[in-house]
């Protein structure tokens, strides 16, 4: 099932030897489509597209170091009703991935005659700090490259990507690998899939060799990851756990919900906080102004955010595209991705390791969590 | 002036505490008349924002009560409960209201001398912890 062969790459172009992967992919009729990426006009941000002709894919950009929106949700606005009945190939990352498999675990999308392609990623800029780099005459793209091939990280990467555990994606059924491969000269292709092994059978190319090699440099990769990430879990119980810091954190919050729209998890098609259940009379904030002397409007926006925390905590992967859509520029990331750390380990489930794995609250165990209403039993 | 009494909200499952709570009644056993009693048909039926917005709006102590593990109407409403406990127990923790005021409790329709025992426990609990600060509207902003 697995094999692993590498691409060559001429004159550093990494971007373009991947899409011509993909465009052979169209032209041996391989998959009907692809979603992938793509430069916008003025180059200075990408747009997810459903590409079907290799004519489709110049603008393509795989590696953009950019997330405007986790595909997860587009793919649940195109398999929702219907799954596909020819194959269609999907460009992702590792958190779309991630998403992508909790929603299906969510009855929010299909994976039938999807072929996952999963990309490392290397991180990824927020919108602005992207559009700036171009501003500034540089390819983000290229930038974050060669910086990663001298082994800094970028301190200008989002949050939630200097902090990611996951940097190569997993339940794919081709993965292209960029750590611990010299990408400069040729690019990692994986097939972790019968499927993904059969296209791979329809090209020929050279075996890769250094499978060792990129193991470690990828553990090595995700292990001081993880220290980071756990330096981030207990600055956000200092920084932005309890009360008082939650209460001045969201105090900025103007109820907007762009956080609840972007989140690939949050699928509900009618959100209770959007009910009629938050709509008063103008009797009834008076009446509250009248009793607290001053009530805060909108009203209810740490109840939203709290309401959000309990229901994403079993399957927020972390993408942090919240935090991206937030223009109070809340820091929603570390919030979010510390609050489900602590809820996903009660139950030991990560979200997007196995679609096998049944939802937390999908199931029980008759023996488990003694303690909860205990207290009372002596 | 006297102390202000803790006001507690019990949300009891209809076929164990509720009935439990009902024993407990016609037993004449005395409890603390802190509590106000809401009636769900399973623990599980409780949404963990029933909680949120009863400490919101001023409510000092929240008791959740339902069938014993394994004894629910529902053959496992009460294990699906238990999650969610886990998880509000987990933000509350996180968001820093203080572990007692929101506690979970299976009395069984049997156990009305118990139920009064737990209602007493928690009463006290909440008692020593004061009136609720966090979570309701605050002042100010």
């Amino acid at each position: 099932m697995t094999k692993e062969v590498i691409i060559e790459v001429k004159d550093g172009k990494v971007k373009e030897t991947i899409n011509s992967f993909l465009s052979s992919l169209l032209e041996k009729n391989l998959v009907s489509a692809l979603l992938v990426p793509r430069e916008v006009p003025s180059k200075d941000n990408v747009v997810q597209s459903l590409v079907t002709t290799s004519d489709g894919l110049k603008e393509a950009n795989v590696f953009a170091p950019i997330l405007p929106v986790n595909s997860a949700e587009i793919i649940s606005k195109m398999t929702r009703l219907t799954s596909y009945k020819s194959p269609v190939g999907v460009i992702l990352r590792s958190c779309e991935i991630r998403a992508l498999i909790e929603l299906v675990k969510l009855k929010q999308a299909s994976l039938d005659n999807l072929l996952i392609i999963g990309v490392d990623c290397l991180g990824t800029y927020s919108v602005s700090d992207y559009q700036n780099f171009y501003k500034q005459d540089n390819s983000p793209s290229n930038e974050l490259l060669k910086k990663f091939k001298e082994g800094k990280e970028d301190a200008k990467l989002r949050e939630a990507c200097r902090v990611c555990e996951y940097p190569t994606p997993s339940n794919t059924d081709l993965t292209v690998g960029l750590i611990g491969v010299d990408f400069e000269k040729g690019i990692l292709l994986k097939s972790c899939t019968e499927k993904g092994e059969e296209i791979l059978e329809k090209f020929s190319y050279p075996k890769f060799d250094q499978s060792k090699e990129r193991e470690e440099s990828v553990s090595k990769y995700i292990s001081e990851k993880i220290k980071e990430r756990d330096e981030l879990f207990s600055q956000t119980k200092k920084e932005v756990g309890g009360w008082k810091n939650l209460l001045s954190v969201f105090s900025t919050c103007i109820s907007c919900h762009n956080c609840m729209r972007v989140c690939p998890i949050c699928y509900c098609r009618e959100c209770f906080f959007e009910s009629p259940a938050f709509e008063f009379s103008s009797e009834k904030y008076l009446g509250w102004a009248k009793k607290k002397g001053s009530i805060r409007m909108p009203k209810d926006t740490i109840l939203f955010h709290l309401g959000r925390m309990n229901h994403m905590a079993t399957s927020c992967v972390g993408c942090g595209v919240c935090e991206q859509a937030c223009p109070s520029g809340i820091p929603l990331l570390k919030i979010f991705k510390t609050v489900s750390h602590n809820v996903q380990e009660i139950f030991n489930y990560v979200p997007g390791r196995n679609l096998e794995e049944p939802l937390p609250l999908t199931t029980f165990k008759e023996d488990e969590l003694q303690s909860v209403g205990e207290e009372q039993n002596e | 002036m006297r102390e202000k009494e803790p006001k507690i909200l019990a949300f009891l499952c209809n076929w164990c505490s509720y009935a439990g709570a009902d024993l407990a009644g016609v037993s004449r056993i005395q409890y603390p008349p802190n509590v106000r009693v809401i009636r769900v048909p399973c623990s599980s039926r409780i949404n963990p924002l029933f909680i949120l917005k009863a400490l919101q709006q001023g409510i000092d102590g929240v008791l959740v009560a339902g069938c014993h593990p394994g004894d629910c109407h529902y053959i496992s409403g009460n294990y699906v409960a238990r999650r969610k406990f886990a998880i509000i127990k987990s933000l509350l923790e996180y968001i820093g209201v203080e572990e007692d005021r929101v506690q979970f409790a299976w009395v069984s329709a049997a156990e009305g001398a118990r139920f009064a025992q737990v209602i007493k426990k928690v009463t006290e609990k909440v008692r020593r912890l004061g009136p609720i600060e966090k979570l309701v509207k605050t002042r100010g902003i």
